[in-house]
């Protein structure tokens, strides 16, 4: 069986490689793809959208449908990682507690625990290391950083590579690395599971509404020149501000859900012990 | 585009991809997954597009790799097969 896959692999690479022949060569002005909607799109994206990143009208304005659908099969995802592994009954399994000044370590079984964020008593996991100091300190100076690049990333969309979708993901990074370097309660304890849910939903609607919004106005679905009629802007300015909004949704309903996976996948859906 | 360069990150790609579907240890795997999102990254730059390197190496090179390695915590270490 091994080798008949090996075969059809081997014979379909040929395949594709011999295909690739057929190509026009890169970056070559007379190929199909160039010739029709991009030179439109590169002369215009400046005077009709005000954007001067032609990667960021065409993927929030031109083709707002397909990045509101791609928003919401990211939220899909989440959604579906949650339902698959979220438990919610609570198994009788071994849980560690510290006592701080002492340093003793209690074994508990079954039902009976202390309760949460006790000041005498400290939760360790049951594959417990010694925290190390160097990357407790270098995490706790990086996340600010990496938090403001990932800020920075979705207002400079419009002028530099990056928007919604890359900032999203790093801000999620940065809750990751407080995730591993301290331990997955403290993660959790900053940013809590009702919010995270809340806001990948959120997100969504944002990117929607504004949408629904261009509707009300008397445009298209998505059309933010109407945007002007509300706001103090033109017409083409609007168009700058909108793809912004849409960007602003994308970046919380993608940090939300790449916490939200993490979290489920790293601690089988019990949100206790983790990486 | 320098065309050198451009054979070396090729070449790697095809070494990484080949080494992370073959390799017996899984966080390996996710190791070399992460390398070949890297040297796609590298691709991408190389050949212009921005805006996909970058997409490339922040879910690719990062986030996804710390999901692998999240799965392989919680499942097993060596493959079946």
């Amino acid at each position: 069986m091994k080798k008949i896959g090996f075969i059809i692999v081997c014979l379909s690479g040929a395949l594709l490689l011999y295909a690739t022949q057929d190509f026009p060569r890169w970056g070559d002005p007379n190929s199909p793809a160039s010739t029709h909607v991009s030179p439109r799109y590169i002369q215009k994206t400046l005077e009709e959208t005000d954007v001067p990143n032609a990667v960021t009208s065409i993927l929030a304005d031109y083709r707002g449908y397909d990045t509101m659908f791609e928003t919401t099969v990211i939220f899909a995802a989440g959604m579906s990682c949650l339902i698959l592994l979220r438990v919610f009954k609570r198994k009788d399994e071994d849980r560690y507690y510290r006592h701080i000044t002492t340093g003793i370590t209690i074994h508990i079984k079954g039902e009976k625990s202390i309760p949460d964020r006790s000041k005498e008593f400290e939760r360790i996991d049951t594959m417990w290391t010694p925290y190390d100091l160097i990357i407790k300190t270098v995490a706790r100076f990086l996340v600010p950083f990496i938090q403001l690049f990932a800020l920075y990333v979705l207002a400079h969309g419009h002028e530099s590579p990056g928007g919604g979708f890359q900032g999203g993901v790093i801000f999620g990074a940065s809750l990751i690395i407080i995730a591993i370097a301290f331990d997955l309660r403290t993660a959790i304890h900053r940013f809590k599971e009702k919010l995270d849910g809340l806001l990948s939903a959120l997100g969504v609607f944002i990117y929607a509404g504004i949408g629904a919004f261009c509707l009300l106005l008397g445009g298209n679905f998505l059309d933010y020149k109407e945007l002007a009629l509300v706001f103090p802007f033109d017409r083409i300015e609007a168009r700058a501000y909108g793809i912004l909004g849409v960007e602003i949704g994308v970046f919380i309903s993608v940090m939300a859900v790449m916490i939200c996976i993490y979290v489920n996948i790293v601690s089988e859906g019990r949100h206790d012990e983790g990486l | 585009m320098i065309p050198q360069l451009d054979i070396f990150i090729l070449t790697l790609v095809i070494v990484c991809a080949v080494a992370a579907v073959s390799v017996k240890d899984l966080l390996g795997s996710a190791i070399l997954f992460g390398a070949y999102s890297f040297m796609m990254c590298l691709l991408w730059a190389v050949m212009g597009s921005v805006d996909v390197a970058f997409t490339e190496a922040s879910v690719g090179a990062g986030v996804s790799t710390v999901f692998f390695v999240a799965a392989v915590f919680r499942t097993t270490r060596r493959t079946k097969d």
